[in-house]
């Protein structure tokens, strides 16, 4: 038992330290080396809603909460690939029910407070807290006593044992394979209980953290001036001096300003109108940034429909599809999709070649389950440009195998209401719903939008599609949590999105590139400024010299 | 005037009762549920509960709305559904751009048109008129996006007179106010001119004329002062629009007032928010009401006797 421990102690902590060693391989880029210092401007339309990390959850807090707080696991930058971060070592047991970390030692907060295994026992009670009304609770679903304080009957996590200072213990309910990613989540950020409390319910405006830059200055509705923490525990990280954030900032306006030097990151990207120009013109050469997210775009097709729940019908409709025209519609800022699963995820399989698009094989299937005629369906989307463009192309395919779908753009609340509804949309059109996955493993795709857990009455599983059999095999993937068999969940995880789509519940569309614009003086490889876990990684950014 | 002014805030309570009536049944009929949005596509439907519970999403719709007026009476405009936040600190540290904005783009408005409504009067159906009123229709017809545009491209990106977008000095005032103020300025150019002509027309100024007035002195003194009333009623209306409605000349240039709260808020549908802002774009038109109520009486005596 005990060789079978330092076993796969050692392997965790081998899987730990190795891409831990390419990242300073990677990170000294030879063209030019990382600069220390420099201010830099990043220019917003919305608000930041909230620095809390227990509850701030939109892709553009997502980021900022980064790298204000820290967090026992975190991420190479620019890459998927986990590395201890808060945490010194840790273990796995066996069985995956026990997780062991050892924390850094010295760590202060920045109100100058060395950072001890409580405060992250307390940060995830607080996250998982109904009283905390966050939205991220539920990832910590494993912790054992997680029922018991969501329920009320408990003011903490049983599950989370602080034997000294600087050891935390998780003990699990079940294996969860995806835990060192949940540790690495925003919501399982580190937080000091002082300051939340002396915040008295405003602790998303008074951050107080342990990341690589402080909140200096917040002027509602204008800007937020953040200055790096020269305490940070890595030396040498943060690069940049600090960053200033300017709010109310119109995409079309922040890239005029961008060019003429005020601003170097224009943080809501590149409106897709301005894409083309930008992109032709050399006068931007350097300033965009075109980098892959985890992010698929699909068209969901409701098996608890007729006749939409013939699998025949379904597999005819993925067939009916010119994704190589929607993409143009975007204008060329996607990659045509054949499976849910996005290129940068672990599991994807390259080797799958998915239904091609086929007109004349697309109407055949569809006259051999009965329809050689077509039928008439509803296609949602929500209402703001392209999506309504693309559902319309959508429409067009749709109509040219004799399928007669009426379109009803909304507002996006009000599709995802529909989408959560049995029986009411047998279409959704993704698009502009779609967003991030919150961390890089395949389950974070099946789960919430393809498992059965998730269609139900408010759900996000907005094809209703359950299949008994695959979630058996999913719920066995997630109980290797064994690092070392990384590699055999994830082929084992591969395989469940390819039997999918056998089923068919979905027609993959794209996967959506993002595109940031930056001033030329800001240095640094394109996966840093759309980073897959962060979007932009203020920690790994620099000011060329 | 006392009994006006009562009356006034009486009906002032009234209106704002209805309208946070109205804006609270109409969010509430929306199929949009905030508590999903807020909870994200991992929650499960205990976490979407619990986030309804601790909003209150989940008590009688009658129940939720006397828990708001009670709060509301207190001054209290509830805690933003996405920022966890109080909402009224966040109108209020919006309200001095709004305010400032609002104040410059009515005195643009009232200079220009005022100047070229006169002018044009005096020179009634001549070229100066006609290139007058042309010019006041184009204005009064072309959308706020597109001024907004042309102004930022010509004197801020190509010519850079201007800083693009911000707030905090009067540079940066500039651009949005003139916006306003030019699109306004045709509307008070055409009220004045028709007024002026109807003054002009009158016996008085015959006679004042007749004395051997200067001509300045006869339009100043004598027909200006009774062409302004309407003038004085449409600073009240901008006054009640422009605390509410100037989404589109903010969201160009940055500007950092309420209007692009509103927007930010219907777009999450951050319920508290959105009721907070329409409350207090209300509560300007109001006031603005009863500012022209209370002004025009100062400017012409025959309304203080009636």
């Amino acid at each position: 038992m005990l060789k079978t421990f330092l076993r796969s102690t050692a392997l965790a902590v081998a899987v730990a330290f190795a891409p831990a060693a390419l990242v300073t391989g990677a990170g000294t880029m030879p063209a030019f080396a990382q600069s220390q210092g420099g201010d830099i401007v990043v220019t917003y339309k919305d608000d930041i809603a909230t620095l809390d990390p227990a509850i701030g959850y939109d892709w553009q807090n997502w980021s900022i909460i980064k790298s204000l707080y820290s967090r026992l696991m975190d991420y190479t930058p620019g890459t998927p690939d986990l590395v201890p971060s808060l945490a010194e070592s840790f273990t796995v047991a066996p069985d995956g029910l026990t997780y062991t970390f050892k924390l850094r030692k010295g760590v202060k907060f920045s109100n100058g407070r060395e950072v001890v295994a409580g405060d992250v026992k307390y940060s995830i009670e607080r996250a998982v807290d109904p009283k905390t009304q966050g939205p991220g609770g539920g990832f910590f679903g494993a912790i054992v006593g997680y029922d018991d304080l969501v329920g009320g009957t408990a003011t903490g996590l049983a599950g989370i044992e602080t034997p000294d200072a600087d050891t935390v213990v998780f003990k699990l309910s079940r294996p969860d394979a995806t835990f060192l990613h949940v540790l690495a989540i925003n919501f399982a950020s580190v937080v000091p209980k002082e300051a939340v409390e002396a915040a008295a319910g405003d602790f998303g405006k008074k951050p107080v953290g342990s990341g690589t830059f402080v909140l200096k200055e917040w002027v509602i509705g204008q800007k937020l001036v953040f200055a790096r923490n020269p305490d940070y525990f890595e030396k040498g990280v943060p690069h940049i001096d600090g960053f200033t954030i300017e709010i109310g900032q119109e995409p079309l306006v922040a890239l005029l300003r961008l060019q003429r030097g005020e601003v170097d990151i224009a943080g809501d990207g590149v409106p897709p109108a301005k894409f083309l120009e930008m992109s032709k013109s050399p006068e931007f050469e350097g300033m965009i940034v075109d980098g892959q997210q985890l992010h698929t775009g699909y068209v969901t097709l409701n098996t608890r429909i007729k006749p939409l729940d013939d699998v025949k019908v379904r597999q005819a409709l993925n067939m009916a599809i010119n994704k190589e025209r929607i993409v143009r519609i975007v204008n060329g800022r996607a990659t045509p999709a054949n499976q849910p699963l996005p290129p940068l995820m672990p599991g994807y399989d390259k080797s799958y070649e998915g239904y091609a698009y086929d007109v004349g094989k697309a109407k055949a299937l569809l006259a051999e389950a009965g329809y050689p005629d077509g039928f008439p369906t509803v296609l949602y989307s929500t209402n703001t440009d392209p999506q309504p463009r693309i559902a319309q192309a959508i429409q067009q395919d749709l109509a040219a195998v004799g399928v007669k779908a009426e379109i009803k753009a909304l507002a996006q609340s009000n599709v995802i209401a529909a989408g959560g509804t049995e029986g009411e949309a047998p279409m959704i059109w993704s698009g502009g719903m779609a967003w991030i996955a919150d961390f890089p493993d395949p389950s974070n795709f099946y789960g919430p939008i393809l498992g059965c857990a998730g269609a139900v009455q408010g759900g996000w599983n907005w094809s209703w599609y359950c299949n008994e059999d695959l979630q058996k095999q999913a719920v066995a993937a997630d109980s290797l949590s064994d690092p070392a068999k990384k590699a055999e969940r994830e082929a084992l995880w591969g395989k469940i999105f390819i039997d999918i789509m056998k089923d068919a519940p979905w027609i993959p569309i794209f996967n959506e590139r993002r595109v940031v614009a930056k001033s030329k003086r800001m240095g640094g490889a394109d996966n840093i400024y759309v980073d897959p876990t962060r979007v932009i990684n203020y920690d790994a950014i620099f000011v060329k010299p | 005037m006392a009994a006006l002014f009562l009356r006034r805030i009486v009906q002032a309570a009234l209106i704002l009762l209805g309208v946070a009536a109205i804006t609270f049944l109409m969010l509430y009929a929306l199929p949009a549920d905030p508590a999903v949005l807020l909870a994200g596509r991992n929650a499960t439907p205990q976490t979407v509960a619990n986030i309804r519970h601790q909003l209150g999403l989940d008590q009688p719709l009658a129940v939720q709305f006397w828990h708001y007026l009670v709060d509301l009476v207190q001054g209290d405009l509830g805690r933003s559904f996405n920022q966890k936040t109080a909402v009224a600190p966040l109108i209020a540290a919006r309200l001095p751009a709004t305010l400032t904005l609002m104040a410059a783009g009515i005195a643009i408005e009232v200079v220009i048109g005022l100047t070229l409504g006169v002018v044009a009067a005096l020179r009634r159906d001549g070229f100066v008129d006609r290139a007058v009123m042309t010019m006041s229709f184009v204005g009064v017809s072309t959308p706020q996006f597109l001024v907004a545009l042309l102004l930022l491209y010509v004197f801020a990106a190509t010519l850079g007179w201007f800083p693009m977008s911000g707030y905090g000095t009067a540079a940066h005032l500039v651009l949005p106010a003139f916006t306003l103020g030019i699109l306004g300025a045709g509307w008070y150019a055409r009220v004045v001119r028709s007024a002026m002509i109807d003054v002009l027309g009158q016996d008085y100024v015959r006679t004042a004329n007749a004395k051997g007035l200067s001509a300045p002195r006869v339009v100043l003194r004598h027909a200006l002062p009774n062409a302004l009333l309407p003038v004085i009623a449409m600073i009240g209306i901008d006054i009640g629009q422009f605390m509410g409605g100037t989404v589109v000349v903010e969201a160009v240039y940055g500007w950092p007032g309420i209007g692009q709260l509103a927007w930010q808020a219907i777009q999450q549908v951050d319920i508290p928010i959105i009721m907070g802002v329409t409350l207090v774009s209300a509560l300007a038109i109001v006031l603005g009401n009863l500012f022209a109520d209370l002004v025009a009486p100062l400017i012409d005596p025959r309304i203080r006797t009636a």
